[in-house]
């Protein structure tokens, strides 16, 4: 088994167990998109598009009193190790089904009947935790969509490697590690909309890394209100670069 | 999943304003009818890649990714590598893009960027066999197409060269037993040439390069030309159901020529840092 954390208490990459990977976030980066954003999560990098609310096709999905909420997850053949059949897996169908279900309890769907807003993420590099950082970028692009929301959704993993609870599990921890616990919350609501997990938690362990997540959670959403308040308010044009 | 918006009313409606403004040789965004768009190549953008490019033509964004891999030749070409050109026309890029299987228009566009790449010569795939019949080196080139506003066709050409360009590829070696082990060491993929795509679009007559989405949706033919360093073409795809008379096809391989010389200095400059 690899080393994962060192005798200093540092991971294979040079971060402490209680600490995520670098994180950025960018507003409005497509022209075609209603909304979109893109974020950079340690290695991560994805895309993501917001089209609509928007007729519905085919349209006996439509509800009379509410939008429905479709996303789609989906990953770039050059995003991983080796190359990814562009055609969605299963595993693509179920992430885009729990992204959308960690999304929706904080939109206002009642507001656009028979309508639909569509949510294309697009992973353009994967190392881990792709759909946390899906997740928290959607959320952004939603908001660039100007979708009212209850809330924004954050979301970041917590797991388990050589024996110590950590935070954000890159692909390595991920796959040599014994446990990978993504979380979703609203930070001002308090409601938790994603929680999965694989691997082996003592409870003591689990309460542990659920706050671990929650505290992240709250300093990502810091993120993300500065990258909308940059693009709305801010003093300077946020561009691409 | 289609590549270009057709039968917007709204685009329909344009026409009249963009054939008038044609007449004045000028173009709706204030273009002279042969030039391009602003256009931005960045390259080594996805790490896990081995060589990748960002295009921007305009509003116009692609992304290309190389990944290479050990794979089996061809029957029919036992002694040659691999080279695919894939492109995806996601529906993140236009509100006119549905997920699911491509349709025509994207499979027209992934087989011309394909074409131009593998014409050229631009990666000897006699050179990539590690076991001939067996075993070769694959050369997968997937585009993504993020934003769509027009020339698709050589937004992805441009990303597809700039990304095999800047690839580097990891050094096997094939062992007594027919055992393939991969070295530590990753070299730059060798290439030959830098094939340019062109393409014009013919509205009322008249040719115009790099069209947007709007002059798209209004244009009566399309085509679509590569060119190698030496000035050869070495694919071309007529496209749309408008015609070219003969005197309009000439005319079209010597405008097409002259773009191409342009941009292939701007592809140059993008990857000279880039190899090593």
């Amino acid at each position: 088994m690899i080393e994962l954390i060192d005798e200093k208490g540092l991971r294979r990459d040079g971060r402490r167990v209680d600490e995520i990977r670098p994180l950025k976030i960018e507003v409005g980066v497509l022209k075609n998109a209603d909304g979109s954003s893109y974020i950079e999560f340690g290695k991560n990098k994805i895309v993501v598009a917001v089209y609509g609310p928007k007729e519905v096709h085919p349209k006996h999905l439509a509800l009379p009193d509410r939008s429905i909420l479709r996303c789609r997850y989906h990953m770039a053949p050059f995003s991983t190790d080796t190359r990814k059949h562009p055609q969605p897996s299963r595993r693509e169908i179920e992430i885009s089904k729990v992204i959308s279900e960690a999304l929706e309890p904080a939109l206002i769907l009642e507001d656009y009947p028979r309508t639909v807003i569509n949510v294309y993420l697009e992973v353009l590099q994967a190392d881990g935790g792709s759909r946390c950082a899906g997740i928290t970028a959607s959320t952004v692009a939603l908001a660039d969509a100007g979708i009212p929301m209850r809330d924004m959704v954050v979301a970041c993993a917590v797991g388990k490697i050589s024996g110590q609870v950590v935070l954000d599990l890159n692909d390595t921890e991920d796959k040599e590690g014994e446990a990978d616990m993504p979380v979703a919350i609203m930070p001002n609501l308090n409601q938790t909309t994603l929680l999965q997990l694989d691997g082996i938690l003592t409870p003591e362990e689990f309460e542990k890394g659920f706050e671990m997540a929650v505290n992240a959670c709250r300093h990502i959403y810091e993120v993300q209100r500065k990258a909308l308040i940059d693009k709305y308010f801010g003093k300077n044009e946020v561009g691409e670069e | 999943m289609s590549a270009v918006k057709k039968s917007v009313v709204v685009e329909r409606l344009r026409k009249a304003q963009i054939v008038e403004f044609l007449s004045k040789e000028k173009r709706l965004d204030g273009r002279g009818l042969l030039d391009f768009r602003p256009i931005k190549i960045e390259t080594g953008i996805i790490e896990k890649a081995n060589g990748s490019a960002r295009v921007r033509i305009g509003n116009t964004q692609v992304i290309a990714g190389v990944k290479i891999e050990i794979g089996e030749p061809f029957p029919d070409t036992p002694e040659m590598g691999l080279l695919v050109v894939n492109v995806e026309v996601l529906p993140l890029s236009s509100a006119y893009a549905e997920p699911g299987p491509p349709d025509e228009e994207a499979i027209e566009l992934a087989r011309v960027v394909d074409r131009g790449i593998r014409e050229s010569k631009m990666v000897d795939l006699s050179k990539l066999v590690l076991i001939p019949g067996k075993k070769v080196h694959a050369i997968f080139v997937d585009v993504d197409i993020l934003d769509t506003d027009g020339n698709l066709f050589d937004a992805a050409s441009y990303a597809t060269v700039a990304s095999i360009a800047t690839s580097t590829m990891p050094k096997f070696s094939v062992g007594q037993n027919g055992q393939i082990k991969q070295e530590d060491e990753a070299v730059p993929l060798q290439i030959n040439c830098i094939p340019v795509s062109i393409t014009l679009a013919k509205i009322d007559g008249e040719f115009i390069v790099d069209p947007t989405s709007e002059e798209e949706g209004v244009m009566d033919a399309r085509i679509t030309l590569t060119f190698d360093d030496d000035g050869n073409i070495r694919a071309g795809q007529k496209g749309q159901p408008g015609t070219l008379d003969f005197n309009q096809v000439k005319l079209a391989v010597n405008i097409a020529k002259d773009r191409a010389k342009e941009i292939r200095e701007i592809i140059k400059e993008s990857i000279k840092d880039a190899k090593g």
